[in-house]
């Protein structure tokens, strides 16, 4: 496992506490889990994501993330009506453990409320709850 | 007592060690209100020799063949089983080994069941099969659940000659769900009558029995096509004697969903009906929702092939309340039993017990009917078909009991309106003297 | 060198049974056809399943050469918590294979199969007697299978009383097999905090407990392998607001003629016949999962049952409460017989006397590794005892490395990483057939294994070297699964 200070954290994404990412595209909003939660799961082998036109509200549940022993369900960091799914996951969930941020997105949004990226924290904010948390 | 190990000295010692001064004194964390148990109020132990003596005196009490010719199926068939096979099987290795959380020491255990998935897989013509569920009955039950969970719509439509004791534990499994499960008549010549499966709402599953309780052979290809009308819903094949797919279409080549059922005629002793053998099998596309224990092919550190428990995030150790069943021990070996059962039996050797089976049969069936005696149902059988020996028949069939012959399973029990008719079955197990002993006796 | 129980020794290699297989060889006495051919209707006919053909030479050497890639008990010891492996009497294998019983036919008329029944009805009221319940189903073909039972029975009760309620309490050290049995009943599963001692807490449990609660499950003693205390308590509140108390009797091994279950509070419990009664583990199974309920509760058991009168024993299944039928037939009859040959051949002195011993030897194990092995509990345990491996993590040495080491030197590993309320759990059950020797062995081989802990930590990332196999590629099963060939 990763010490903190050898942990990702782009600073062009928002973050939430459940360690779901967000970050703003031309067409919407892009979802992922930060290098924190892909490191602490461990080597993932499924990710199981909505269908395209699925719409869900800011904490509901979207989807889960398994390793061999373990399943982690995936929150939705703000509402929206799921526009595009990462079906390379399928065949390569492991893409979520080498580029959590980049191949290893899982689904791009419509956001309900766009102010709602606002609420989410910032990097320094997340890695100050990381720290926070440490042992 | 040769099961406790322990002498009065170790006892002594081992009390020393943890500071206890009685084998009382160890449970002094229990409650005095719990307590109330001083004795155990049950007979004395037995002898090994006093148990063997005990144990036949209740086994002699028990109508089983040779003395007695029993021609029942109904769900559980005499089958010859290979004195090699229950050699192997009877390996403590295999007995006395716990489920194989530990694979590095349980590779004996998991390519045995990796085999097993595979023959079933070959064997209902499927593509993924688990390592077992309970019975043909809770099998049938978890399926119809499991097509629930993948449809997301709470209706299943059973056909009513599938095994009534199958379709009261699917009730039983359903009772606290809310989800409505609708039965599907059958038709005059034995079959499952699937006309009204298109005015039955959204369905989550279609699911017959082939062959069936009748031991008729239902029209799969066509019962699927009307199952499939509605794109969503599941086709589910059950069935309770598997030897039949040595010779007829296997339900995947018919368009079988899932196929679900019983597995106690490969290998396994009849025992007094259990433990037997759920075998579970499905297409590609439900493997995420399956139930059970599955076991993957995979390689070592070393590079070697070896064998794991896998995708066991379905399950309930991992997922627990959300997990695709609540099943922990399964039948593993009957599991085994069954393999060894498919392999010592080969191919060649499934395709000609099959076709001696359905021979013997279709000879007492024809017999029977060159006799007077009516068949009902006109579909094809396979090892048991129903006769209608006439309503007034009960006193007969007792007292036929006393020539030792169990003249087959009389149906109206289970169907009050088949009063007369009973379910005759014959395997490679019933001699031609018996068939024509038999014969003689009902027909006179 | 002092040896270890785990040696190395010559095993073979042996492919899967379509790789050895060669068309046209037989393993199989085809039986002498005594009828004609009959015609069959070709458009139902298939072409029959692609099956390897082999020599009952080939069969036999393949499984026995499997046989000897496994660790059994018949081989060791298996100390693994909550799973009770005691040795498995051999009487108990020939009496479930006498042809009389073997070969009975379920749906045999009573006249004929008065043995099998008079075996069920003895068993039931052993059972009662063991657990101090009124009323037993023998149906439940395992553990979770009964428990699905009991659930459905706690589920009966509350619509015979024209209510439904919604939830269910869990303790948070329970197996994974209570939420899911509950869930299937559509009971929304209540997690409840052991408290700093390890067991359930009245005032906690009163907390959660309301008119919308069917009840609580509890494990006694609990996955920490300590009796809940309190659980008389415990059963005051749930009962107050009309809720029934469920035990998981997967740990009853530790308090055979100690406990009355019903007198601790229980409405309703299942035992596991392949757990406390010695039947074998069989790799998987089969088991079977009776359920014990009180009184008030007979009316919800599983059809049929087994009565007797003027000394002939039949089924009855007039019982309209009834939750129904779990298995197609009367349950794992095989295992049923396996578990009463036990019980007659142990009585109740010896029962009880081995619930007796199976505490002593946790207890000993404990006593004698706490200075090694981290103990979150250090208080008198029952029948197992649970560490962890905080000590070895300062060195990089996992859980998952002390049992990958255990292996060679001849014990299977405890249950690791459960319950879930302890990080890094190692569960040790040694059962009452374990003699002091051997559990001396299993004790001097874990202080050796935390030795090398520290001072050669690889020896244990890479272990073990000794079996068929080394450490498996779960990852790769898992993405890319291959399920059969």
């Amino acid at each position: 496992m990763k010490e903190i200070g050898e942990l990702l954290l782009p600073e062009d994404v928002r973050y939430a506490e459940d360690h779901e990412w967000a970050k703003k595209t031309d067409q919407g909003v892009r979802i992922g889990i930060s290098d924190y939660a892909q490191d602490q799961l461990g080597d993932i082998v499924f990710v199981e994501l909505p269908q395209v036109g699925d719409a869900f509200a800011k904490g509901d549940e979207f989807g889960t993330v398994e390793s061999v022993k373990a399943v982690s369900e995936l929150y939705m960091p703000l509402g929206g009506k799921v526009i595009a799914i990462n079906t390379a996951l399928e065949d390569a969930p492991e893409k979520v453990n080498t580029a959590p941020y980049a191949e290893g997105w899982m689904i791009e949004i419509e956001p309900e409320d766009p102010a709602q990226m606002d609420t989410l924290m910032d990097k320094e904010t997340y890695l100050n709850m990381l720290k926070g948390s440490a042992p | 007592m040769r099961y406790l190990p322990h002498t009065d000295a170790e006892i002594a010692e081992m009390l020393q060690a943890v500071g206890a001064n009685s084998l009382k004194e160890l449970f002094a964390s229990i409650p005095e209100s719990c307590c109330t148990l001083n004795q155990l109020d049950l007979p004395e132990p037995l002898t090994e020799w006093e148990l063997d003596r005990h144990m036949q005196a209740l086994a002699g009490a028990m109508a089983v063949s040779p003395e007695y010719k029993v021609f029942l199926g109904a769900g559980s068939y005499e089958h010859h089983i290979p004195a090699a096979a229950s050699y192997v099987l009877s390996r403590g290795e295999f007995v006395t080994a716990y489920t194989p959380y530990q694979p590095e020491v349980s590779q004996g255990t998991l390519q045995a069941i990796y085999e097993y998935q595979s023959l079933v897989t070959r064997l209902l013509g499927m593509d993924v099969a688990n390592a077992s569920m309970y019975d043909g009955a809770s099998a049938l039950a978890e399926a119809l659940l499991m097509a629930i969970r993948m449809t997301r719509r709470e209706k299943v439509a059973v056909s009513a000659a599938v095994h009534p004791l199958y379709r009261k534990v699917v009730e039983t499994y359903f009772a606290p769900t809310g989800y409505e499960v609708v039965e599907l008549p059958f038709s005059e010549n034995g079959r499952t009558d699937l006309s009204g499966t298109g005015d039955m709402g959204e369905l989550a599953a279609v699911a017959v029995q082939s062959p069936n309780f009748f031991g008729c052979v239902e029209d799969l290809a066509a019962a699927a096509a009307a199952a499939h009308q509605d794109e969503k819903t599941l086709f589910i094949v059950g069935f309770s004697e598997p030897l039949a797919y040595g010779l007829y279409n296997s339900p995947g080549s018919q368009g079988a969903d899932i196929a679900c059922g019983e597995g106690q005629s490969f290998g396994i002793p009849r025992s007094y009906g259990g433990p037997g053998l759920g075998m579970f099998a499905a297409k590609q596309k439900c493997l995420r929702q399956m139930p059970g224990r599955l076991i993957g092919k995979t390689t070592d550190a070393n590079g070697r092939r070896g064998f794991v428990l896998t995708l066991a995030t379905r399950e309930q150790h991992i997922r627990r309340e959300k997990a695709t069943s609540n099943i922990c021990s399964n039948q593993g070996l009957c599991a085994t039993s069954a393999a060894v059962y498919m392999a010592a039996l080969g191919g060649t050797g499934i395709r000609q017990l099959a076709r001696l089976n359905y021979d013997k049969s279709e000879y007492l069936k024809s017999s029977l009917k060159a006799a007077g005696v009516s068949i009902p149902f006109s579909s094809a059988t396979f090892n048991e078909f129903v006769a209608d020996f006439g309503e007034g028949f009960d006193a007969a069939w007792q007292a036929l009991l006393e020539k030792k012959i169990v003249a087959g399973l009389p149906l109206a029990r289970f169907y009050p309106e088949m009063k007369g008719r009973y379910l005759l079955c014959a395997t490679e197990t019933h001699a031609k003297e018996d068939l024509d002993a038999l014969i003689k006796e009902v027909s006179s | 060198m002092k040896e270890t129980v785990g040696t190395n020794g010559l095993i073979f290699n042996e492919p899967l049974l379509w790789e050895k297989g060669v068309s046209g060889r037989t393993g199989f006495s085809m039986p002498r056809r005594d009828v004609d051919a009959a015609p069959v209707d070709e458009t139902l006919t298939g072409e029959g399943p692609d099956f390897p053909d082999l020599s009952e030479v080939d069969l036999v050497r393949h499984y026995v050469r499997l046989s000897q890639w496994n660790f059994s008990v018949d081989n060791g010891m298996y100390p693994l918590g909550s799973c009770t492996m005691k040795y498995n009497p051999k009487t108990n294998e020939r009496q479930a294979s006498l042809p009389g019983i073997a070969g009975a036919h379920p749906l045999l008329p009573e006249s004929l199969c008065q043995g099998t029944l008079q075996l069920m009805h003895e068993l039931s009221g052993y059972l009662c007697r063991i657990t101090g319940m009124d009323a037993v189903s023998l149906q439940p073909a395992a553990g979770a299978h009964g428990e699905l039972t009991g659930m459905l029975i706690i589920y009966a009760y509350h619509a015979a009383q024209g209510r439904t309620r919604s939830k269910i309490l869990i303790p948070d050290t329970a197996h994974g097999t209570n939420p899911a049995s509950a869930s299937l009943c559509g009971f929304a599963s209540i997690p409840v905090a052991s408290n700093e001692k390890g067991i359930l807490d009245p005032s906690v449990v009163a907390d959660l407990m309301d008119e919308d609660t069917a009840g609580i499950m509890v494990t006694n003693p609990n996955t920490l392998g300590l009796f809940e205390e309190n659980i008389t308590e415990v059963a005051k509140v749930v009962h107050e607001k009309g809720g029934l108390v469920y035990c998981d009797g997967a740990n009853m091994n530790a308090l055979m003629g100690q406990v009355n279950m019903a007198d601790s509070g229980v409405d309703v419990l299942h035992l596991n016949l392949h757990k406390t009664f010695s039947t074998p583990h069989g790799g998987g199974g089969p088991g079977a999962g009776p359920v014990c309920v009180a009184k008030a509760l007979e009316p919800f058991l599983p059809v049929p049952r087994v009565v007797e009168e003027n000394g002939r024993y039949a089924f009855s299944w007039d019982h309209p409460q009834s939750v129904g039928k779990l298995h197609a037939f009367w349950g794992n009859f095989g295992i049923l017989v396996r578990a009463y040959s036990y019980i007659r051949s142990m009585g109740g002195e010896y029962l009880k006397k081995a619930s007796q011993l199976a505490v002593l030897n946790a207890n000993y194990i404990k006593e004698r590794l706490k200075d090694t092995y981290h103990l979150p509990y250090d208080r008198p345990c029952m029948h197992e005892c649970v560490f962890t491996d905080r000590h070895q993590q300062a060195h990089k040495v996992s859980t998952l490395d002390i049992a990958k080491r255990l292996m060679e030197y001849g014990f299977h590993p405890p249950t690791v990483y459960f319950p879930l309320v302890v990080s890094g759990a190692l569960m040790i059950e040694p059962t009452e057939t374990e003699c002091k020797a051997d559990l001396d062995r299993f004790i001097d081989a874990m202080k050796a294994i935390d030795a090398e802990a520290k001072e050669n930590p690889d020896l244990l990332h890479e272990a073990p070297k000794i079996p068929k196999v080394r450490r498996l590629d779960e990852v790769t099963a898992a993405r890319k699964p291959c399920l059969r060939d």
